[in-house]
């Protein structure tokens, strides 16, 4: 059975559509493989054995009409999950058990997917490189000791080490196109306002968007497709027809204009990162596109505005974990200590200092110097990209400025840590959605990637582009199975 | 600009998170490394900017303010990490 772990959705959802394999056949396939391999520590809480109970339930009766038929696969644990605890990655939320599903994850059991478990991921997805996990480091599994990016670090290992065919993260600076980068495969992040923000513990509201992972482009369109809906229960979705985007997705793409922003390159980047890219420009002429140079201007002010806008969001966002209600409480000699103590307790380092920057740029003194100042530049970028696209249908860049790194190579310096993300989170800024793709490896065999960046609600278009892109890099990712013993 | 003790003592008051003298240095720290980075800020003029306050150009939706989650109450009280069945429990607050 160890192949079926090997195929894409599309091949799983075919076979299980012409019969050739059942739910079972395939849930017990990813079960075997996720119980193989702990060593990722990739999941954070299984459901393994009501998967298979699904699973059997699905085949005696099988709706071959639906768009997931059967198909297992596992979520990072931001997603609410009715009674399956959700953690978020936090102590704080160590017990939660929540009453209610997200929006994202009920659009993919009405379309007959089976919950495998909840993955690791970086404390309320704060980090990049999945370290500030409560549950600990997650391992790439592209190498021991490598980081799977952050911080849906959980879910990048899991699509690209075959323990689910694939997976949901979210994005709210780069949590879904580095991790995919760092391990491999390929990761959207959808336009602000198309897929529900429900049930997703929130982090900073502005900015978090849920969206696919996946072993290639097609699954990719496919499971966005499902996932993207309009949603009266998140006051900032948005009411706009939806694509069929892997029915429609295309790899002509012949006449599209391609902007390459010159402020990408940046200082110290590594030289392999600089080939990638001129390579991605030589695969966009090949499939009968033009590029075009361009210029955001305002592109190095995006990652000190991220550091106002994503934590004064989050510190008001994590104002309600004070255990009263739900989470971990511990002890205190009255009200306000209880309340100090648990936070204290409950929230590891890097929430605590995100919590802190953010109460710092919001107290009373300091709110204009900052986070009006934040929002003021936040609003250039965002004029940045609307000039740009009067000229441009799409822009490409490198997802990130470096393959991935080890573990611990970063955790003591947290703007170095920061630096990671500096070509994802203009995207964010920006409402924009972009794509990583995996496009080339560096001299160690790491996987390296190349962003998409589209106009809001054009992810047909981006997808088209990686489409042909892909079909063109023909990547094929460098997985040992080291860890399974 | 620098982030004095005395600040992330009241910062940490405003946040609900206490705090003891070595996390405090360290977080004084990491915030100073991180504030003199995002100071590059200041290079730009922003005074005829206006504020971008939400990213989706839509105005917000009204709908009716209806139940729809009916009968909870015993599984959201379960949540609690104390409670009497009917209500969240905390320390006292009234001597």
């Amino acid at each position: 059975m160890s192949d079926i772990t090997k195929q894409s959705l599309t091949e799983l959802v075919e076979n299980i559509k012409n019969k050739k394999l059942s739910s079972t056949d395939v849930t017990k396939a990813f079960i075997d493989r996720s119980e193989k391999s702990e060593e990722l520590n990739t999941y954070i809480t299984n459901d393994f054995t009501s998967a298979i109970d699904k699973a059997k339930k699905f085949d005696q009766k099988p709706n071959l009409d639906l768009k997931l038929p059967g198909i297992p696969m596992a979520v990072k644990d931001l997603f609410c999950t009715k009674n399956i605890k959700t953690t978020a990655g936090s102590k704080i939320l160590n017990n939660f058990i929540p009453t209610y599903e997200s929006t994202v994850t009920e659009n993919i059991w009405n379309e007959g997917a089976i919950l495998l478990g909840k993955l690791n991921c970086d404390e309320f997805a704060m980090g990049s490189s999945n370290e500030t996990s409560f549950f600990g480091n997650v391992q790439n599994p592209i190498n021991k000791n490598l980081v799977p990016g952050g911080s849906s670090g959980g879910s990048a290992s899991a699509v690209a080490g075959q323990l689910t065919p694939i997976t949901i993260g979210t994005d709210t600076g780069g949590s879904i196109r580095q991790p995919a980068s760092f391990t491999g495969i390929v990761g959207l992040k959808p336009t602000y306002g198309s897929c529900s923000r429900y049930g997703i513990v929130a982090f900073a509201s502005s900015l978090d968007q849920a969206g696919p992972m996946a072993q290639n482009v097609k699954d990719c369109a496919l499971l966005h497709e499902v996932i993207s809906s309009y949603d009266p229960k998140d006051s900032t979705s948005i009411d706009f027809k939806r694509n069929h985007f892997s029915k429609e997705l295309t790899n002509n793409i012949k006449g599209k204009k391609i902007g390459i922003p010159k402020e990408y390159r940046v200082d110290g980047m590594p030289k392999e990162i600089e080939d990638l890219w001129q390579k991605g420009i030589h695969y966009i002429k090949d499939c009968g596109a033009e590029t075009i140079d361009i210029s955001l201007p305002n592109t190095s002010y995006a990652l000190p505005t991220y550091y106002i806008v994503a934590p004064a969001e989050a510190s008001s966002n994590l104002a309600r974990y004070d255990g009263v209600k739900y989470g971990f409480r511990a002890k205190g000699e009255n009200l306000i200590d209880m309340y100090e103590k648990t936070r204290s307790e409950g929230f590891g380092a890097e929430v605590q200092r995100r919590i802190m920057i953010g109460t710092y740029v919001l107290s009373s003194g300091y709110y204009d110097a900052y986070y009006l100042k934040a929002q003021k530049v936040r609003k250039l970028i965002k004029n940045d990209f609307d000039n740009v696209y009067k000229k441009v249908d799409a822009i490409l860049t490198p997802s990130t400025p470096s393959s991935a790194f080890k573990i611990g190579e970063k955790t003591n310096d947290p703007v170095s840590m920061y630096l990671n993300d500096i070509f994802t989170v203009p995207v964010n800024l920006a409402g924009l959605p972009a794509i990583s793709i995996p496009a080339g490896h560096d001299s160690n065999g790491y996987p390296l990637g190349l962003q998409i960046i589209g106009k809001a609600f054009d992810e047909q278009n981006i997808l088209n582009i990686a489409y042909a892109m892909e079909e063109k890099i023909n990547f094929k990712n460098k997985i040992t199975d080291w860890w399974i013993k | 600009m620098s982030i004095d003790l005395k600040t992330i003592k009241h910062i940490s008051k405003l946040a609900r998170i206490s705090v003891d003298e070595q996390r405090a240095e360290k977080l004084a720290g990491d915030l100073n490394s991180i504030f003199d980075f995002i100071e590059k800020l200041n290079e730009l003029k922003t005074d005829n900017v206006e504020p971008l306050t939400s990213i989706s150009e839509t105005t917000l939706k009204l709908r009716s303010d209806e139940v729809k989650s009916k009968n909870i109450r015993k599984q959201i009280i379960k949540n609690s990490p104390q409670d009497n069945e009917d209500y969240f429990v905390v320390p006292k607050v009234i001597e």
